[in-house]
């Protein structure tokens, strides 16, 4: 007996023997024929494209009828926590303002002297004096306040949840899924009914804040506590600890270093929601200040204050990082003493100027906007120079690669959108092109095959065109192979849902973006992350470019993609990709890197071209940490859906912004479940398939 | 034999122990005990899915005695000696610490026994990685609650027993392997404990710096005369430190004896197996052998036949024996008899080992 870990791989690896692989393949040809049979059937059976809107059910009115009773019963409560809220919110906003600028660069330069080093501090300067120089200090100082009080009560929270869990290991499981749900839910689908209870104002985005923020921090608390080694809990059992010496004394100083991370991730979330968030609060933030610019669609002041976000965001994650890990390095550069030293220097000289002129702020007012309108100027100049080869650019894309995806090439094909009709010759063409590739794939995998001839498919009617039957008979499947039966009756009721309550078209407009979102992020990716596997260089000028865009709240991805395209499917589609283009280059990267040297060495041994070497022996090896990285991707993808809806889409981004705007909590849930359901099973698919992939390449 | 160990009083004492993971351990045994025989019982187990850790070990450790439990990886050494500790709970049986049913011990009670009366080493150390040397010993008496001046002096006394002096103040991974399992004893003595639990404490060392810590734990034993359940996967360790071993396979212990009757009478061919690469030289020693096949007495040697002591290694004998010796006057000592001891035996346990 080899242990659970062999029990348990036992039991996730199917057999895998040549009978199955042909079955398997035979599998994937029925799946083909009959989505052909759907395609061929749709003039006569109109209901296999169109699903029936009287086949719908008003799920959305039903949702709103469920919870408005129990919203308007919890009202008093939320208007009363609000009120709570606000007091702490308010004092810590007034102290943040009231302190003169100096101080407080001097306080986070200190810090980040002893989180990091000298670098870090002069990053802190130049970067807090660059936020005073752009007029944004306020503003700063606003969205600064809100993570203040979100980040202490996201962290208490999620590690009371985190160390119930640790003690009750029943509640592991349920509390996984909520924060699955919580991780994956777009966040305005929560801010109706936030909105709705505790008002409009700054204590809804809070709580909103803090239901983004806690998840980072209970996973870590509950990994963090696991992780304990053995020996370190019985020693501690053994000296004779009570149980609740022993999870003060020993337990949490030992996870220390991951509840630290959990704290750092937490601030990150709570800085990307509280931007977020500003859209319906609107007081004066770093969030309100984009959003405003981007309306008005004033470039300069766009990307001025997108920057101070970014800037602010890269502070407090290397500060934050750095403190986590400070036990670990050697002695920090500033002691506790000597923080404790600069800090209180700070307040003094804070109320020092305070006292010598009670009314200034010390605070440019004039220079930040200077710049802004110069910079304005300028970027319109740059706009107005480029915008031939961007319009060329976006053109090429748009009608070469989406609307085909959209609309199909029966659709594309007239004269309206490329100028030609399809032809039968045409359409024998296209088929016999689709055909020749599906057989040059066949030797090599039956279900490539089956792959090529439903993409051509799929390219033949479009996403949204597509016989619906034909598309849950292909998720089924797919969950299926990936994660067995169970999933795949939890996806084919996922799509159903979705299919049943009106949103098939939104539904639709979502794969289709995010299907051509993650296929640019992977082969652009991807590909870089091959070269940085190869080249050394590469990999570190990568490094810093995928920490940032790492860092760097959700929201500011719509600048420049707003900046060069203008509003636009498009532009939604250059954001998305933008923000989820990290995971491929990191997870190809690493997973390239991690294969063992003696498989290279063997292979090299054998005598292999290095074409060879990387495609028979390193992605092969490497392919769970590739199907990994896309399936972060696809998380990725979904997760900016509802913001990149903000530049104008038609998918379930749009229906839960339209909901907001309508006040439809029902609707908006419904999209934002949606949107969260389709990410857990695609999630679970390609988990499934690494899981295997894994299991099969060892066994 | 007569060894004088085993009449020594009880300290420690282990009766019909089985420690069983599974679906549902509790199901095989009743309040009245298990009716059928052990083997059998532990079969059954095996195909129902369980996995009987510990079956039906008995034994009893005498006060002052280095007893060892020696056994290949999985066979269940670490859950046996946790049974005694009950870090992990017993499914079946009694474990008896100075006359006082363990197993009965609530939880207020346990935590005390725990607190004065043992003393754990774990085989990954088991440091607190945030608190210093220092701390980290002192830390089973902060958590009695004595005051700070008597934590300190006592854990810096126990540090100067290790040999640690100087490095109070490192964190436990400033240090090498050997010094974190030395913070380790001086945590597990700081307490002054009545039984000492050792789990493997040197498989994670060098094999060198292993070598090393035997010594000194020897020399450590011998000023303090503790009790002493010694685990190990290295029957070369255990032959040397042990004055007995329970040898363990799939969780039955079988066999016990000292070092020289597991070696010159195994139980079984497996135990033969376990030691034939041992040396018997370096193990063995003039008082396991005595008692001549020829029934010469002490009095009838020669008067100029050497003494020897009791306690003195085989190997020691080989230039007198080379010399032309046949006979040896053994000197008992408190761990092993005196008598006759003959050239011929000698050669014959060098030559061939076990008989
Ligand atoms: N918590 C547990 N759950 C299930 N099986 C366990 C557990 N702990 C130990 N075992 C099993 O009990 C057997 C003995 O383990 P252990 O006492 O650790 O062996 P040793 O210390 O001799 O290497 C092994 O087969 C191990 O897999
Ligand atoms: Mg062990």
């Amino acid at each position: 007996m080899s242990g659970p870990g062999g029990a348990i791989r036992a039991r996730t690896v199917p057999p895998r023997g040549a009978a199955a692989a042909h079955l398997a393949g035979a599998r994937w040809l029925w799946l083909v024929l009959a989505c052909a049979a759907l395609v061929l059937l749709r003039p006569a059976l109109p209901w296999l494209s169109a699903f029936p809107p009287d086949w719908q059910l008003p799920v959305a009115a039903w949702l709103n009828g469920l919870t408005m009773p129990v919203f308007s019963w919890l009202r008093p409560f939320g208007r009363a926590a609000a009120l709570l809220l606000d007091y702490p919110l308010g004092g810590i906003r007034a102290g943040l303002q009231s302190i003169a600028w100096p101080s407080l660069v001097l306080i986070v330069a200190a810090l980040a002297l002893r989180a990091s080093g000298w670098r870090l501090a002069a990053f802190a300067v130049a970067s807090l004096t660059y936020v005073v120089l752009c007029g944004y200090w306020r503003q700063a100082m606003n969205t600064l306040a809100i993570v203040a009080i979100s980040v202490p009560l996201s962290v208490a929270v999620g590690f009371a949840l985190g160390a119930m869990a640790h003690r009750w290991r029943r509640l592991v499981r349920p509390l996984e899924a909520v924060l699955d749900l919580m991780q994956t839910l777009p966040a305005f689908a929560y801010l109706i009914p936030l909105l709705i209870l505790f008002g409009f104002g700054p204590s809804a985005g809070l709580v909103a804040s803090l239901l983004f923020s806690a998840p980072p921090m209970v996973r870590n608390t509950m990994l963090g506590l696991r992780l304990v080694p053995a020996d370190i809990l019985e020693s501690g059992v053994m000296a004779g600890c009570t149980p609740r010496q022993t999870f003060w004394l020993v337990e949490v100083p030992s996870a220390m270093p991951r509840l630290l991370l959990g704290i750092n991730q937490t601030c990150m979330a709570a800085l990307s929601m509280v931007i977020i968030v500003a859209i319906i609060g609107g007081f004066d933030d770093m969030g309100w200040e984009v959003l405003s610019a981007m309306r008005r669609a004033e470039l300069g002041r766009s990307l001025l204050s997108g920057s101070v976000i970014v800037v602010i965001a890269i502070l407090l994650d290397r500060i934050t990082l750095g403190l986590a890990t400070i036990g670990r390095r050697r002695a920090p550069r500033l002691g506790r003493r000597g923080l404790a030293r600069a800090v209180a220097a700070a307040l003094v000289l804070a109320v020092a100027l305070r006292i010598l002129g009670p009314a200034a702020d010390l605070l440019p007012d004039a220079s930040g906007r200077n710049i802004l309108e110069g910079l304005d100027r300028a970027l319109l100049a740059f706009v107005g120079a480029t915008d031939a080869q961007f319009n060329l650019l976006r053109g090429a894309i748009t009608y070469g690669v989406m609307l085909p995806l959209r609309i199909g090439i029966e659709g594309a094909a007239t004269p309206a959108v490329w100028g030609v009709t399809l032809t039968p010759a045409g359409l024998a063409l296209y088929a016999g092109a689709v055909g020749m590739i599906a057989l040059l794939l066949w030797r090599h995998s039956r279900a490539g095959a089956a792959a090529a001839l439903l993409a051509g498919l799929l390219l033949y009617t479009g996403l949204p065109g597509f016989p619906w039957i034909g598309f849950v008979l292909i998720v089924a499947m797919l969950a299926h192979a990936g994660a067995g039966p169970r999933l795949a009756l939890v996806a084919a009721a996922v799509v159903a849902g979705i299919l049943v309550s009106g949103l098939w078209l939104p539904f639709m407009q979502s794969v289709y973006l995010c299907a051509i979102a993650v296929a640019g992020c992977l082969a652009i990716g991807g590909g870089l992350g091959v070269w940085a596997a190869q080249s050394d260089r590469v990999s570190q000028v990568l490094r810093p470019v995928c920490d940032a865009l790492q860092t760097m709240p959700q929201f500011v991805f719509l600048i420049p993609a707003l900046m060069l395209f203008r509003v636009g499917e498009f532009t939604a589609l250059i954001a998305i990709m933008l923000y989820a283009i990290v995971p491929p280059i990191r997870y190809v990267e690493q997973g390239l890197r991690g294969v063992p040297a003696d498989k290279i060495e063997a292979a090299r041994q054998m005598g292999t071209t290095p074409a060879q070497l990387l495609w028979q022996v390193r992605v092969p090896l490497a392919w769970p940490a590739i199907l990994l990285g896309m399936n972060q991707t696809i998380m990725a993808a979904l997760s900016m859906l509802v913001i990149a809806a903000l530049v104008g889409t038609r998918d379930l981004g749009q229906q839960v912004y339209v909901a907001l705007g309508k006040a439809d909590p029902g609707l908006g849930l419904l999209a934002g479940l949606a949107i969260a359901a389709v990410a857990m099973v695609s999630d679970r698919i390609l988990r499934g398939f690494a899981d295997r992939r894994r299991g099969g390449a060892t066994a | 034999m007569n060894d004088p160990i085993v009449t020594r009083p009880v300290k420690l004492s282990c009766r019909q122990v089985w420690k069983v993971y599974g679906p549902r351990p509790g199901y095989y045994f009743d309040t009245r005990g298990y009716q059928i025989e052990p083997e059998t019982l532990a079969r059954r187990l095996v195909a129902e899915g369980h996995i009987p850790a510990v079956v039906n070990a008995n034994f009893d450790i005498h006060a002052g005695e280095i007893f060892v439990i020696m056994g290949l990886s999985g066979s269940g050494k670490s859950t046996l000696v946790r049974c005694l500790s009950r870090l992990v709970e017993p499914s079946h049986g009694q474990v008896v610490l100075d006359g006082a049913d363990l197993l009965a011990a609530s939880p207020a009670e346990l935590i005390e026994i725990r607190r004065h009366k043992m003393g754990m080493v774990f085989q990954g150390f088991g440091l607190l990685p945030h608190l210093n040397v220092l701390d980290n010993i002192a830390f089973p008496l902060k958590i009695q609650g004595r005051p700070a001046e008597a934590r300190e002096s006592r854990a810096r006394e126990v540090i100067r027993l290790v040999g640690l002096e100087g490095r109070e103040a490192a964190f436990p991974h400033e240090l090498s392997g050997g010094q974190q399992q030395r913070v380790g004893i001086a945590r597990s003595l700081a307490v002054e404990p009545g039984i000492w639990f050792l789990d493997e404490p040197f498989s994670a060392l060098d094999p060198l710096i292993r070598r090393q810590m035997q010594d000194e734990f020897l020399r450590l034993q011998d000023q303090l005369q503790k009790t002493i359940v010694f685990i190990t996967h290295d029957i070369m360790e255990a032959c040397r430190i042990a004055d007995r071993i329970a040898l363990m396979c799939d969780g039955r212990i079988i066999q016990i004896g000292t070092p020289a009757e597991i070696l010159l009478a195994p139980a079984d061919a497996y135990v033969a197996d376990f030691t034939e690469d041992v040396a018997m030289g370096r193990v063995i020693r003039a008082g396991d052998l005595v008692g001549d096949p020829a029934g010469a007495r002490p009095e009838a040697l020669p008067a100029d036949a050497p003494e020897v002591a009791a306690d003195a290694l085989l190997d020691g004998l080989i230039p007198a024996v080379a010399a032309g010796q046949r006979r040896f006057r053994v000197r008992g000592s408190d761990r092993r008899p005196g008598g006759v001891l003959s050239a011929d035996r000698i050669l014959d346990v060098l030559r061939h080992g076990q008989q």
